[in-house]
């Protein structure tokens, strides 16, 4: 069964009708890549996914469980709404690390303040902080940043801080791992790198779902892929025949605009 | 005499500190209530709010002095408040909405990145608030807030409109009583003291969150 089921998915702002009946699913383990041009919605998806905006119809379950229902949206409280979104984590474009705080604090941060609610934290304080952080230490350095783990993001490279935006994401275990155009911001030497923990990631079985930029990558790295205009989906299938041999005329003609411009 | 007037200052100086220090003791907090008003997504409360602003910052200070003095038993014929107390609530809500301002200007800053960051990490809005923009926010607003304070030293003395007894009525009553002038200058020497000190605290707390860029 699918960890993932998106159907139906509709969201509007005001008059603009942003996502169409939008209805794909995703295997546990597997990696789709979402393209398409700006303003085609794939942003807005993520956004819906991960409850930063709600959606205004459709469903979205993972792993079995009901976490949007459109036909029932007094479900939403607040604290649910935390509860659920552990589901998902996401990457963003411009990272979002807190300023004040280490690459290995922002990676502990809120793992941290999550255990204060487990019950037996204040028995066990010590040892649950340690074990936070020798985990946080664990995902640092398979991020490469071994040597970075006590510099403040102003100290990074933009690829350093993207790492340490994943890792933060990955400190919180979620089913599944959400990037929002995660190599726009960066130039071409640094994309490489964040590229490359990302197809690591996805050797070892992360269940992705990415919205990039990167033909190549999102063909190399990706089981799936999602051609979005428009506000829906237009191609979806499997990576090399949906990027190499697409075949509706709108995913052509958006592909033939990047071959030109690289 | 020169020891005679110091300590006459001094008493001034007193009182002056305790208006200043009682002021920013309540307008801080009075002012992040005001500021959440200001950005209150329930317009009519905004617009209060907003008009009550403007109309304490588009009026002097001075007449704002008079009328908490005098306000209340001219309309309602009720009995004056004691001096201090009415130049303390006239203070607190003249500088709460500076400080407003300010706050607003400092809590809007913050990307809407930092807020969707602690969001999808599952954080509470209290937890984003302390944990992640508090921080962020207090960095951005130590240099407009100490200009305001700095100034806030500098209007207490028009607290002897109403005849509450700081600095500079203290050293203006020589000129009366005995013919000198140079006391009111030397209070000038008390006024740059006690900005020295404020100056080289709020140095000193810019140094501190120096450790990280916003």
């Amino acid at each position: 069964m699918a960890i993932l089921e998106v159907k139906h998915i509709c969201k509007r702002f005001d008059d603009t009708e942003v996502l169409k009946d939008i209805s794909f699913s995703l295997e546990k383990g597997q990696v789709v890549s979402i393209i398409g041009s700006s303003g085609s919605g794939k942003t807005t998806l993520l956004r819906c996914l991960n409850f930063l905006e709600q959606p205004d119809g459709g469903t979205i379950t993972v792993g079995g469980e009901v976490l949007f229902d459109g036909a029932d949206p007094s479900a939403q409280k607040e604290k649910e709404i935390r509860r659920k979104r552990l589901h998902f984590g996401l990457v963003f474009q411009s990272f979002n690390l807190f300023p004040q705080y280490t690459a290995l604090r922002n990676v502990m941060l809120a793992k941290e303040l999550l255990a204060k609610q487990r019950p037996d934290y204040k028995k066990n304080k010590k040892q649950i902080l340690s074990e936070i952080e020798e985990e946080a230490r664990n995902l640092l350095t398979q991020m490469g940043l071994e040597d970075r783990m006590d510099n403040y993001p102003y100290q990074l490279s933009g690829g350093q801080c993207q790492r340490v935006a994943i890792a933060r994401a990955l400190a919180l275990s979620p089913d599944i791992l959400c990037f929002d155009e995660p190599t726009s911001a960066l130039d071409p030497e640094l994309t490489g790198e964040v590229l490359k923990v990302i197809k690591e990631l996805a050797a070892k079985k992360t269940t992705m779902i990415i919205v990039t930029h990167e033909m190549a990558f999102a063909r190399d790295v990706a089981n799936q892929v999602i051609f979005m205009d428009d506000g829906y989906i237009v191609e979806q299938g499997d990576p090399v025949q949906v990027i190499n041999n697409p075949r509706e005329e709108r995913t052509r003609q958006f592909l033939a605009r990047f071959d030109q411009e690289n | 005499m020169f020891w005679t007037v110091t300590l006459s200052l001094m008493k001034g100086m007193l009182t002056t500190f305790q208006l200043f220090a009682l002021t920013l003791l309540f307008a801080i907090p009075l002012g992040l209530v005001v500021s959440f008003g200001s950005m209150s997504r329930f317009t009519p409360l905004r617009g209060v709010v907003k008009v009550f602003v403007w109309i304490i910052r588009g009026t002097p200070l001075m007449l704002q002095l008079l009328v908490v003095y005098y306000g209340p038993g001219l309309l309602f014929d009720w009995d004056l408040l004691p001096r201090f107390q009415a130049v303390l609530v006239a203070f607190v809500i003249n500088y709460a909405c500076y400080f407003s301002e300010i706050f607003r200007g400092g809590i809007q800053s913050i990307s809407r990145g930092q807020y969707e960051a602690g969001e999808v990490l599952g954080m509470t809005r209290s937890q984003i608030f302390f944990k992640v923009t508090l921080l962020q926010v207090i960095k951005r607003i130590v240099p407009p807030m100490s200009n305001e304070i700095i100034t806030l030293v500098k209007d207490t003395s028009l607290a002897r409109i109403i005849a509450v007894y700081e600095i500079i009525w203290n050293g203006q009553k020589f000129i009366k009583s005995d013919g000198i002038i140079w006391p009111l200058f030397y209070t000038a020497v008390f006024y740059l003291l006690f900005n020295g000190v404020l100056t080289i605290l709020f140095g000193l707390l810019e140094k501190k969150l120096d450790y990280f860029r916003v």
